[in-house]
């Protein structure tokens, strides 16, 4: 263990645990995008990002993104300076010029006073934010089956040559993640489409509801030792139980990461 | 042939002296990507295709040498016949009967193939008596243009491979980290870290495998020093790298080369098959307790791969994007084993201070920027190329005596340095002298050492939106501030030249400019906003003209110019009438001609072929 200071107060962690998840436990106020516990920090979004400093380090100070950066002993820590505070509204007012009607960007701009970009307005906006956690929770899951394409501006998530991804599930992982909702998904019956791909979903014996996908069920079977007819029974809790063993990632009971 | 011992490394290069010094001279052909464009090829073609034909007494095929580039690129193809170094510039194919019945057979200097120099008119003979050469220090660049790059016997001869030897036979690995740390040899891949202490922290992890990496992935626009290095002395590349591994304690290397170096990548695979044969790399190298390997990795043509943790990623075949650094890659770096990663320069400077000592080193340069420094002087200076002069050279000297001035006797505007995340300095800072601290200091950076010279008809403006718009395409697009922060950089820069900027764009832009520093990833971002920075710093008139006047002083920003002839000096002679391609300029025979303003569209074409300057870009 070791003992850090935010914002004044002295605090326990492990030593090389990520300081986002410290300031979480503590319950002070951190933006993020593009965290989720359930896959490897990413530091894309810079807005969990923290002032630095140590006593040694004679005054010196650095600003680091929090969800990158190992505790270790005797580190000092500030999280809403002003110099923080101004990038913050600097990269939401950035956000809002390239979302402008994303609810959940609207509302943590607005939290930071920001309610309308000052910059130009990009020609086609969307509610894509590029925070990455689709396509790594998708690895993750070992799909693998859509990434990040083109460079810089450009940037999108899409499949192998935007065709329909030959590897992808439709396990929804990617959807039920996206903090906007930008991947659109229809489940219609027994047929779920997703990444312009279609899928029939299994029915459950008993209650005849539909459940996950015959791919996904065939991928769970052949890599993960779980029994082919595991989800054509919808039992709630057996399955909250294996979606913990699943890489951590509770998908198919709908959580949402907050 | 297997090298087991020293003492075989010294046999080969006497024996292969020997063999050379049956010429009584050779002719060296510079082969480097800018004379082969030029047709170098063709012109080694004709040496061999002539002495195929006639006999000439002590000169065989074998002592015309196919070398890397001499640097000189704008008077290409270069022949020098060497050991009296006679250079001939601007050779044609037809010229190779003339230098060998000439040069060759008698000791006669032929007069029309010598350079001239611009300052007097006067034709210079030799190498070293060339402006261009004559203010150079060339340690990098010893071998590059000298030796057939695709021999190895021909590096072994010029001493190669000796300080390996030595490495292996006479010092252990600490000894040699210390004499890197004693020398102050510094990366020259731009960031200026002390490469002995990468070294040492490298080898106090505690890991069983480490790495070595060479980064060629120089993506910097008009920079080729690591290409001409990798291209003309890739034994040198390859050395570095073993005494390196010796060192840190790694068995693997990798050479990460851009893509648009192919034959980089040729000359650095011939080099390591042929050190491979003779024993240099694979296991228990000259008979020691020491085994390497070197692979090559090829870039796809992303400028962000040069970054050392995005060049690591698309080393593993992973994406090329950068991650956090909190956790340095000399102790995680590829595949999470400790790396070293160090710029070509940097490890072309290694053998020669095993050599020469650390102390011999030191006294090159400046105090804390030992050594020397290859830089690409390209832009509108008179002799363009590749240079290398000792640290703390003054920009003036570089552009001045090496560049030879500005071109057209224009005045000088300023110096681009660092690539494009590097900063512009104006002419207040020629006396500046050129090393990792000073440039920093000034706002610019050294970065890998492209140097790009503007004069009066650059708009600092439009090099900075230039710069912007390189970088919105080539940020890789992880992080929101470089992402979008630069993209709406190079948006207020465009509104600016198009002649739609205000006062408060400017400090906008300015504010956003340190907050995308500030906010980040990795070097690209943070250095992205510098291009910038330092033209609003040192060139804010510039700004203010194009926002308050609407105008461009340099006559670039088309919103903001207009063509008009001046009816004192048009003659009527109506050829720009003729070379415009729009029908905008109208006027009788012999008279002065009139600009339609509303149908022009400020090509320029007018002005170039208007022979009495009687056009003005206002």
């Amino acid at each position: 263990m070791v003992t850090l200071r935010i914002n004044g107060k002295l605090v326990r962690a492990k030593e090389g645990e990520m300081l986002l998840p410290v300031l979480q436990r503590e319950k002070i106020d951190i933006p993020s995008l593009c965290h989720h516990k359930a896959v490897e920090p990413y530091g894309g979004c810079r807005l969990c990002m923290v002032e630095i400093t140590k006593q040694e380090w004679s005054g010196r100070q650095n600003m680091v993104t929090s969800c990158l950066y190992p505790a270790e002993d005797g580190l000092i820590i500030q999280t809403h300076t002003t110099a923080l505070i101004e990038l913050r509204r600097t990269i939401l007012d950035l956000y809002l010029a390239r979302c402008p009607d994303t609810p959940e960007i609207q509302k943590l701009a607005a939290q930071y006073g920001v309610f309308q970009t000052s910059y130009e307005q990009v020609a086609k906006p969307d509610d894509c934010i590029l925070c990455g956690l689709c396509t790594r929770i998708c690895d993750r899951m070992g799909f693998g089956a859509i990434s990040a394409v083109n460079r810089g501006h450009k940037r999108e998530i899409a499949p192998p040559l935007k065709n329909a991804p030959p590897d992808c599930v439709g396990c929804l992982a990617c959807a039920l993640n996206c903090p906007t909702k930008h991947i659109q998904y229809t489940d219609c019956g027994f047929t779920r489409e997703i990444w312009g791909r279609k899928f029939e979903l299994l029915a459950d014996k008993q209650t005849g509801r539909p459940t996950i996908t015959r791919e996904f069920a065939d991928y769970l079977s052949t890599h993960r030792d779980i029994p082919r007819d595991y989800f054509e029974q919808n039992d709630e809790s057996h399955r909250k139980e294996t979606a913990l063993i699943l890489g951590k990632i509770a998908v198919w009971n709908r959580e949402v990461p907050q | 042939m297997k090298i087991l011992k020293t003492k075989q490394l010294e046999q080969l290069a006497e024996e292969y002296r020997k063999t050379a010094g049956r010429h009584k001279k050779t002719v060296t052909v510079c082969c480097g990507t800018g004379c082969l464009a030029k047709g170098a090829q063709k012109i080694v073609e004709a040496f061999e295709e002539y002495l195929d034909r006639c006999k000439v007494r002590d000169f065989t095929v074998e002592a015309v040498k196919k070398t890397g580039c001499h640097g000189f690129c704008e008077q290409g193809p270069l022949v020098v016949i060497e050991p009296q170094g006679t250079v001939y510039t601007r050779v044609k194919p037809k010229d190779a009967e003339s230098i060998i019945e000439q040069s060759i057979g008698h000791d006669a200097v032929i007069e029309r193939l010598l350079y001239t120099n611009p300052a007097d008119g006067r034709k210079i003979e030799k190498y070293a008596d060339i402006p261009f050469y004559a203010h150079q220090r060339r340690i990098a660049l010893r071998n590059v243009g000298k030796i057939a790059p695709d021999d190895i016997r021909e590096y072994i001869a010029a001493g190669g491979y000796q300080a390996l030897a030595k490495v292996l036979t006479k010092m252990t690995p600490d000894q040699v980290i210390e004499e890197i740390s004693k020398s102050e040899l510094r990366g020259r891949g731009g960031g200026g870290f002390l490469t002995g202490k990468k070294w040492r922290t490298c080898r106090n992890v505690d890991s069983d495998v480490r790495y070595v990496i060479c980064n060629g992935d120089e993506g910097d626009p008009g920079a080729f020093m690591d290409c001409s290095i990798m291209e003309g002395d890739p034994h040198a590349v390859l050395e570095g790298m073993m005494i390196c591994a010796f060192a840190v304690g790694a068995s693997e290397g990798y050479i990460y080369v851009r893509e648009e170096y192919p034959l980089a990548v040729i000359r650095l695979k011939k080099a390591i098959a042929d050190c491979e044969e003779y024993g240099l790399l694979g296991k228990s190298i000259l008979g020691a307790d020491f085994a390497f390997s070197i692979r090559i990795a090829r870039g796809a043509g992303a400028f962000v791969c040069g970054e050392s943790s995005a060049l690591m990623r698309s080393v593993a075949g992973e994406m090329g994007e950068p991650r956090a650094k909190y956790i340095h890659s000399v102790v995680k770096g590829l595949y999470d084993h400790p790396t070293v990663l160090n710029n070509v320069e940097t490890f072309v400077n290694v053998p020669v201070i095993i050599n020469n000592g650390a102390e011999w080193f030191t006294k090159i340069g400046v105090a804390k920027n030992s050594g020397t420094k290859a830089f690409s002087l390209v832009g509108k200076v008179r002799n363009t190329g590749l240079i290398e002069v000792a640290m703390g050279t003054t920009l003036r000297e570089i552009i001045y005596d090496i560049g030879g001035g500005i071109i057209d006797g224009r005045s000088f505007k300023g110096v681009q340095t660092g690539g494009p995340s590097g900063g512009c300095l104006p002419a207040a800072l020629l006396d500046l002298p050129v090393d990792f601290d000073s440039l920093t200091e000034a706002g610019s950076m050294m970065g890998s050492g492209g140097m790009i010279v503007m004069d009066d008809k650059t708009c600092m403006v439009d090099v900075a939106r230039y710069f912007l718009n390189f970088l919105v395409s080539e940020s890789c697009g992880k992080c929101v501030p470089c992402r979008e922060g630069l993209y709406q950089l190079h948006k207020m820069t465009v509104k600016i030249c198009e002649g739609r900027g205000t006062e408060e764009d400017l400090i906008k832009m300015e504010k956003l400019a340190n907050q995308i520093v500030a906010g980040s990833l990795c070097g690209l971002g943070k250095s992205g906003s510098k291009p910038l920075l330092s033209t609003l710093k040192y060139y804010r008139d510039e700004y203010l003209a194009h926002i308050r006047d609407r105008k461009c002083p340099a006559g670039v920003c088309k919103n903001l110019i207009t063509y008009r002839v001046n009816p004192d000096l048009c003659t009527g002679c109506m050829v720009c009438v003729k070379a415009c391609a729009y029908q905008a300029i109208a006027g009788r025979k012999k008279e002065p001609q009139v600009i339609k303003e509303d149908v022009c569209r400020k090509c320029g074409a007018c002005v170039a072929v208007c022979k009495f300057n009687a056009i003005d870009v206002l």
